[in-house]
């Protein structure tokens, strides 16, 4: 139990008849990189909420950082970090002012914020941009940014929400290395994405389809399983069938 | 016979270049793809050629007519998607596609044969709102309003951007069949994976384009020997191999690390040898063609060397 | 043509199929109507009044009775202490007081007369004088019941008449003003942000490389939102007519013209702000701030513009609705023809042409 970043067991969310999550079981270990596929409509953003702290279970047993998802979600959202594309830092404020910021929201202290992102700054070689606004930074490095900041208070698992749809191959890999290297640490990497190439950095995946999860083991080995080179057509397999759709 | 024809087009924002000095031809039939990340350019492009964008310079021509001059004659003929969904979420799906099929001064039914295989998707949910529709569906209702009126070059930008897997894959299958129907596609996306589906390809990064040809023989220019190689602990195997004397690149890529050598050794023994000396636990290591992705990465490399030797020039 | 129809119906569908702009459309004028004709009434009716009557004799017990007869107040129960008076005034029970001393029905037949105290709360000094005046109204009419045979020597009775609304009918003066301020949601907020929709949908951009004329999308947008002011235009009048009984002397043909005009200039300036804005937020604020607050300040239909300083005298002039009231005033309320509101309305079509034009000239066919 003490390895287990995410514990689920027949985590279900109901809306009045529509189950969008259907009793999905599957844990996740401490410092794993897990992907967390599914089409759009197969629940996966309502899975997240939940785990996230955000929303409550209809029944079934989760537990987040050790933290039970129906009693403890303040603590659930204290121990993890959040980082989606759409949504990460604020474009008027500078580098420093974003790190400042993000950091007084999750109660690190002045002088950690301080020491903390000096050294961020320095390790993403940003120093002469400290002061400037987010905005004026190119789209990869903000997102490194993004990332950064989402760890910034050491949590103990970051969900990372489409984090490299779009930007160049060379970034995408600046950015998996960062994403190795938190997940190296200890920190354990929760990705949701319906890209299936961002998908293949993940130690192990699991698919989901109509609120269930349909397959979960690495890459390699569902792609065995399939009888394919790409996890594109695993997926292509799996959600053909789909019967829901939709955003 | 060239559909489009680009020469030289610049345009910049304030002083954010966009488009920097690109140039390329899309024949007559071609599905032709501009493949690149977000704020390559794309869109800039796209804009320039169905004449909502003008240039700071260069000239264009999309089916024989000039961009600026003859901007009329093209809104004629071409057939646009933009990059987000751009239809009306409050209308009907009969309601947008009989909409645009006025606005384009024709009818459903004059080319109904073009859009039969795509509208018979959608027809089952002809009176539901666009806005009710899933991914998927949006994306096929979209285009079939951008070929109703039976352009001669469509424009589409970014089209499966946000949508699943499963609808991409249709999505590229329409597109195939499109094309027996001889019309020009000019299509955008930031996914390497979708460029072998088109006839030719331009890889586009930083407003400007790297190359232009067809995917199968890109990837057959890659100019080195490409080797795959995996071990339990990644992370450390990256490290080990990054800073390897013998290793003249190597990233991740998926579950596996894409390398080269610096010498032109063609075995993959050698990258098994070099590997050994950090022994990794189950260490794999192939031989492999290079991808779409592998030659983007390899010419922005190259691009970013060149610049880098440029500026220590100048600056002597 | 067959094109333009197609887009004019579509128009239609997204505003019959919009809740919120339905509601803004047919929600607003019967609530503003409802508001001004009763909520907000400049008539002043139920004063809260305190009586301190020292006296308790029949002259007092007269007046009281009287005070309490009229509509106009609402007397409170009777007080004692000069401090209870003050209290109530502070907690807001009543508007004012009237005190009675002792001897009030002796004093009255002596050679010095007999005294009596109105107070009344002067934070808000309009009901404060129209409350007094009404109070003294009573205890003139009062004084003159006592004894009417005796007349002064020299006396000089006014003779009041108030024209045009003889019986006071607040709801006259702002059923101009509400036109004007609907036209102004209408005309100018709804068009701006329907076109700068299109914008932000996207839709604009197919619609740019269709081959449908750019300024014809303009023109499609106008339509509909003149179509729906006119109708608005109806219902407002319907409503003035038969729940508030205004009377429409001038002639509804020339009130028609009148307001197509100022539709018109409405609407080129909604095409104008859609064509320097290119979010739905923005497009709202500037309708909003820029247009319906001159409207509702610089019209005259809330506050008298020549009690305003200069400066909001001179941009009055610029604010068309300060106009179209003006108009509408004119005819509506006073029945005049043309021959009296020509310059009025010659200011306005100049300000129609010269907005309609930029806003045809500005039109980007091009993002």
């Amino acid at each position: 139990m003490e390895n287990k970043a995410i514990i689920c067991k027949d985590l279900t969310k109901q809306f009045g008849d529509f189950k969008a999550v259907d009793k999905i079981t599957f844990d996740v270990d401490q410092g794993e990189i897990f992907g967390f596929l599914g089409a759009n409509g197969a629940g996966k953003t309502t899975a997240m909420r939940i785990l996230c702290g955000l929303s409550y279970p209809t029944s079934g047993e989760a537990t987040v950082a050790g933290f039970n998802v129906y009693k403890e979600q303040e603590l659930i959202k204290k121990n993890i970090g959040y980082m989606s594309q759409k949504f990460s830092l604020y474009d008027n404020l500078t580098i420093l002012e974003n790190i400042e910021f993000y950091g007084g929201v999750y109660g690190v202290s002045r002088a950690e914020i301080k020491a903390r992102s000096a050294d961020l700054v320095h390790t993403l070689g940003l120093e002469k941009e400290a002061k400037k606004l987010v905005g004026e930074l190119p789209l990869g490095w903000k997102q490194k940014l993004a990332f950064s900041v989402a760890i910034f208070h050491r949590p103990k698992i970051v969900f990372l929400d489409e984090p490299t749809g779009g930007v160049d191959p060379i970034t995408r890999r600046q950015f998996w290395d960062m994403i190795y290297e938190a997940a190296a640490s200890n920190i354990t990497v929760f990705v949701t994405t319906h890209y299936m190439d961002e998908a293949e950095y993940c130690n192990r995946i699991s698919i989901m389809v109509d609120g269930k999860v349909e397959a979960m083991d690495s890459p390699t080995n569902l792609k065995q399983r399939f009888n394919t080179h790409s996890m594109d057509e695993v997926f292509y397999q799996l959600a053909r069938g789909a019967k829901r759709s939709g955003d | 016979m060239i559909a489009v024809s680009v020469k030289n087009i610049v345009k910049s924002y304030g002083n954010v270049s966009a488009v920097d000095d690109v140039s390329f031809d899309v024949k007559k039939g071609e599905l032709f793809g501009l493949i690149g990340p977000d704020g390559a350019g794309k869109t800039s492009i796209f804009r320039i050629l169905t004449t909502l964008l003008l240039a700071d310079s260069g000239t264009a021509t999309v089916a024989g007519f000039d961009v600026v001059s003859e901007y009329q004659q093209i809104r004629n003929r071409v057939g646009y998607m933009p990059g987000r969904f751009s239809l009306y979420q409050d209308l009907t799906v009969k309601e947008n596609l009989t909409f645009f099929a006025t606005i384009f001064g024709t009818t459903i039914q004059e080319n109904y044969t073009l859009i039969k295989e795509i509208y018979d998707q959608i027809k089952p949910f002809n009176d539901r709102r666009a806005g009710k529709l899933s991914g998927g569906m949006k994306q096929k209702l979209a285009l079939c309003c951008a070929l109703i009126h039976k352009p001669d070059v469509l424009f589409l930008d970014e089209p499966t951007t946000g949508v699943d897997v499963v609808s991409r894959k249709e999505f590229w299958e329409m597109l195939a069949k499109l094309k027996e129907q001889h019309i020009t596609i000019v299509v955008s996306t930031p996914y390497m994976d979708e460029a072998r589906l088109c006839d030719r390809i331009a890889l586009i990064q930083g407003g400007k384009i790297m190359s232009i040809d067809e995917p199968a023989a890109m990837v057959k220019n890659f100019p080195k020997t490409l080797f795959a190689a995996k071990a339990d602990n990644i992370y450390r195997l990256l490290e080990d191999l990054r800073s390897d004397p013998s290793i003249e690149s190597c990233y991740a890529f998926g579950e596996y690390l894409h390398l080269t050598l610096k010498s032109d050794e063609d075995h993959k023994d050698a990258i098994f040898a070099v590997a050994n000396k950090y022994s990794p636990a189950n260490l794999v290591v192939e031989k492999i063609t290079a991808s779409i992705e592998d030659s983007f990465i390899r010419l922005m490399r190259d691009r970013a060397i060149t610049k880098e030797f440029n500026q220590v020039n100048d600056g002597k | 043509m067959k094109q333009l129809f197609a887009f004019i119906r579509k128009e239609f569908y997204h505003v019959f199929r919009d809740r919120r702009t339905l509601l803004i459309l047919f929600g607003f004028p019967i609530v503003q109507i409802l508001l001004f004709g009763f909520a907000l009434s400049s008539e002043v009716k139920n004063i809260g009044v305190a009586i301190q009557d020292n006296a308790h004799d029949v002259n007092s017990s007269e007046i009281i009775n009287r005070i309490q007869k009229s509509s106009y107040f609402k007397v409170k129960e009777e007080i004692v202490s000069y401090s209870d008076v003050e209290r109530r005034f502070k907690d807001g029970s009543i508007r004012c007081a009237i005190i009675f001393p002792v001897n009030f029905g002796q004093d009255l037949y002596r050679k010095e007369g007999s005294r009596i105290q109105i107070l009344a709360d002067a934070s808000d000094p309009n009901t404060a004088t129209i409350a007094v005046n009404y109070l003294t109204a009573i205890i003139r009419a009062y004084q003159q019941d006592l004894n009417p045979n005796r007349t002064l020597s020299y006396q000089i009775v006014p003779q009041l008449r108030q024209l045009y609304n003889e019986e006071q009918n607040g709801s006259l003066n702002f059923i101009p003003g509400v036109i004007a301020l609907i036209f102004m949601i209408v005309s100018t907020a709804l068009t701006s942000v329907a076109v700068v929709r299109e914008k932000e949908l996207g839709t604009m951009e197919i619609l740019l490389v269709s081959p449908f004329k750019p300024i014809l999308v303009l023109i499609a947008k106008a339509i509909p939102y003149l179509v729906l002011s006119l109708i608005n235009f109806i219902i407002i009048l319907l409503l003035a007519v038969f729940l508030l009984n205004v009377e429409i002397r001038g002639s509804l043909v020339l009130i028609f013209a009148e307001s197509i005009l100022f539709i018109i200039t409405c609407l080129s300036l909604g095409l104008l702000i859609s064509n320097v804005t290119d979010s739905q937020q923005t497009a709202m604020l500037i309708s909003m701030m820029g247009m319906m607050l001159p409207t509702l300040l610089l019209t005259g239909f809330m506050f008298p513009l020549e009690n305003m300083p200069s400066i909001f005298q001179v941009i009055s002039h610029i604010v068309p609705s300060r106009y179209y009231y003006a108009i509408i005033k004119a005819v509506m309320l006073k029945g005049l023809g043309f021959g009296y509101v020509w310059k009025e309305t010659l200011i306005l079509a100049g300000m129609a042409v010269v907005l309609l034009s930029i806003a045809l000239k500005r039109f980007k066919i091009r993002l």
